[in-house]
């Protein structure tokens, strides 16, 4: 049989349908097209993929044990590197990590690896397992996880797996950070998925505190010198939302996207009053911004009933920073593209609510400092468009909470927490951290990657601290 | 889950609740709250600490029946638990000793916030007045607490009823006529009342401070669904406030934002009546 050069399809579901719905767009193999699938395969003497993942997932092997039909092996061998596989298997960026270095990439398409990766995760969470829990001695030495965001959460089950007690410290009332508040029900399920991976951690052994806003309820100083922990991991995010600064930002009907997704993926405003957070939007949406969020955000609206929603852009598309396939939903699913403009200035009524929007046209001169060509506006361009909701997705910093509260724990001028790229050590001894915290808002799986690399550093740091 | 360990009903639909919550008592301080959620499905609503014990690990808060969720809130039993209570959040209110007097200010459940304050401003050596503002006087509370811990109390009632006929900020005049010398006032209660305190000190030139209570989600910084306009700079009331100078404040704004979700909340509120979700 010649070897397909196409991925094997995924089903999923009518765009016109789930524009209306908050069910997983995508559906997921069955057994048999993921056999199917894992035989394009062609386990490479040196897997260029492998490469690609930043947790270092091994990736020929536990395909070739689905090829054989072994999938309990197969997700042994992925949980080995990955402590949350079924996550990323439907939200990392594939076709810029793994899938990119495929061999088949070079001819066609690539293996899907997160399909694949997102079958034999989801199989094993279906079939409902005891997880034995990890023994540990009594003398283990204990470490605390601020956040339990990706970065945490992957720190916290490496630590465990290598006998150290860790807790694991959240600020909100649910754990999972952006895979639970930010990352929507339509493409990440909260019950079906990202409460059973956070289970499946807690069941090795880890604690979790919820409700505990470090830098508050303790600081980093409280918690290594009052509560005994031997080490600190500070996985907190990029999770403060940036504005514009332009006139009108205050109206009501304003939202950032962090406050409208929180409100709907975490609050479930979107069952209101059954739930009892409420959130409002109108006929005529406009989100600012072209990444993930942005994404989200638009689709998330059009769920909640706006008939026009539309993605205010000051570049074109070549530049969207959103993934290839979520601009591709958003496109189905009725969003409409307004590229290469950017809003000057939010319009209200007498009420204080939103009635427009004015924006100016762009268009691309010289490249920037990052190599992407710089928009510029069109003068006398501006024009209104008629909103009623604008979501600000334009990105995020970091919290500047934990800072402020730890001394000795240095920063960058953007407020990002300065730590080594390969031991996430900080400048205070014992202090690690990681994730968007570090780098500034980036994907779930590097944030994986950097809680990997610092539960390597810590066990290092504190093996020696024993000795 | 977080236990309520007293409930008290101090003026009719204003409650008054004792959580056990040692980790929160033990950092609280002046002028942060709290976010709590009643239940699985409720929303995260912020209030103000209105007092903590850090020996006995109590926080105590006072709230009024306005929507769903305080109404939920209040029906919560001693004894009952709430699922979420997170804090302390915000930054706490400036304590030092003043060069002259310090007025506490109070309007409605507002009072019951500024005690803390008081009682901070009172152990680092200040001369404090309390003013107290009320509609009547049957819905004063925390009068016996907010006198333990200040040298005067003032009060005023829309009606008459008792003390000085009108608004706080006649108090406010009569201490300034009799030559008190004030350093700071803080006022705290609804937007309107802290509006015209601080219309009235801006011309006196006395420093106010305002505790603003904007609607809020997190409380940590993270949605900025509280953000505020002060000065020529966009607050987040949760982490930058909630107290901030009054006089700098755009309370115009704030009122606006505050009615955002008002449809959406007589909606909520009729469904939980409905459906028997409120008081038993």
């Amino acid at each position: 049989m010649a070897l397909s050069l196409k991925k094997h399809e995924m089903p999923v579901q009518d765009p016109k349908v789930r524009a209306h719905n908050f069910d997983e767009v995508a559906l997921g193999y069955d057994e048999e097209t993921a056999v199917a699938e894992a035989e394009r395969c062609l386990h490479c003497k040196v897997p260029q993929c492998r490469k690609g993942c930043p947790v270092s997932v091994d990736i020929p092997e536990f395909i070739g044990k689905i090829k054989e039909r072994d999938f309990d092996g197969a997700i042994d061998k992925i949980k080995e590197a990955n402590a949350l596989p079924a996550v990323c298997g439907r939200v990392c960026p594939q076709e810029n990590q793994c899938e990119k270095y495929c061999i088949l990439a070079k001819k066609g398409e690539s293996v899907g690896i997160g399909r694949l990766e997102r079958f034999v995760a989801d199989r094993y969470m279906a079939k409902n397992e005891e997880v034995k829990p990890i023994e540990f001695a009594a003398d283990a030495q204990k470490v605390a996880v601020l956040g339990s965001g990706p970065s945490g959460l992957s720190c916290a089950g490496d630590l465990a797996k290598k006998g150290y007690k860790v807790t694991v410290f959240e600020a909100l009332h649910k754990a999972g950070g952006v895979l639970s508040y930010g990352i929507p029900e339509f493409r990440l399920p909260k019950d079906k998925v990202v409460k059973k991976e956070i289970e499946n951690i807690e069941k090795l052994g880890v604690k979790f505190e919820l409700d505990a806003v470090a830098g508050r309820l303790f600081t980093v100083d409280e918690l290594m010198e009052e509560e005994g922990f031997d080490a600190v991991f500070i996985g907190t995010g990029a999770g403060l939302p940036r504005f514009q600064g332009i006139p009108g930002e205050g109206l009501n009907g304003v939202y950032s996207a962090n406050e409208f997704l929180t409100r709907c993926n975490l609050m479930k405003a979107y069952k209101f009053p059954e739930y009892a957070t409420p959130i409002k939007v109108g006929k005529n949406v406009a989100v600012i911004g072209g990444g993930n969020v942005a994404m989200d955000a638009a689709r998330t609206a059009l769920r909640l009933g706006a008939e026009h929603v539309y993605i205010v852009y000051r570049r074109s598309e070549a530049e969207l920073p959103a993934r290839k396939e979520e601009v591709e939903h958003a496109k189905e699913e009725g969003i409409d593209f307004k590229l290469l403009n950017n809003p000057v200035e939010i319009l209200g009524n007498e009420d204080g609510w939103v009635s427009g929007m004015k924006c100016i046209r762009m268009e691309l001169g010289e490249p920037d400092d990052s190599g992407r060509r710089r928009p510029v506006p069109v003068e006398g361009s501006e024009f209104e468009l008629a909103v009623d909701t604008v979501i600000v997705s334009i990105g995020t910093g970091p919290n500047p909470i934990i800072a402020h509260t730890t001394p000795g724990l240095a920063t960058t001028k953007r407020g990002n927490i300065e730590a080594d790229e390969e031991s996430c050590a900080t400048s205070k001894p014992g202090v690690f951290a990681g994730g968007d915290i570090v780098t500034g808002a980036a994907t779930v799986i590097l944030a994986m990657g950097a809680g990997r690399k610092a539960a390597a550093a810590i066990d290092e740091y504190l093996k020696s601290k024993k000795k | 889950m977080f236990k309520i360990l007293k409930k008290e009903e101090l003026s009719p639909n204003v409650f008054s609740m004792d959580i056990d919550a040692p980790r929160v008592a033990k950092k609280a301080k002046a002028g942060q709250f709290i976010v709590l959620r009643v239940d699985e499905k409720g929303e995260r609503i912020p209030l103000t600490i209105a007092n903590f014990n850090r020996e006995t690990g109590v926080v105590n808060i006072v709230f009024q029946v306005i929507g769903a969720s305080t109404m939920a809130l209040a029906a919560v039993e001693e004894g009952e638990s709430i699922v979420d209570f997170v804090g302390p959040l915000g930054q706490p209110s400036e304590i030092e000793k003043f060069d002259g007097t310090v007025v506490v200010v109070g309007g409605g459940i507002g009072v019951a916030p500024t005690f803390p304050i008081a009682r901070a401003m009172k152990e680092a050596g200040n001369k404090v007045i309390a003013i107290m503002g009320a509609k009547t006087k049957d819905i004063l509370i925390m009068e016996d607490e907010m006198r333990e811990v200040t040298d005067e109390i003032l009060i005023t009632t829309d009606d008459g009823s008792r003390g000085i006929k009108g608004f706080v900020t006649y108090a406010v005049q009569e201490l300034v006529q009799r030559g008190e010398k004030i350093a700071q006032i803080t006022a705290i209660g609804p937007v309107i009342m802290m509006k015209s305190v601080a219309d009235c000190t801006r011309e006196l030139g006395i420093h106010t401070v305002v505790s603003l209570n904007p609607i809020m989600v997190d409380g940590t910084g993270m949605c900025g669904g509280c953000r505020v306009q002060v000065g020529d700079e966009t607050k987040f009331a949760c982490v930058d406030g909630p107290e901030f100078d009054g006089h700098l404040v755009d309370f115009k704004a704030l009122m606006s934002r505050q009615r955002m979700y008002r449809d959406l909340e007589a909606e909520e509120k009729d469904h939980i009546c409905n459906i028997g979700l409120g008081r038993k």
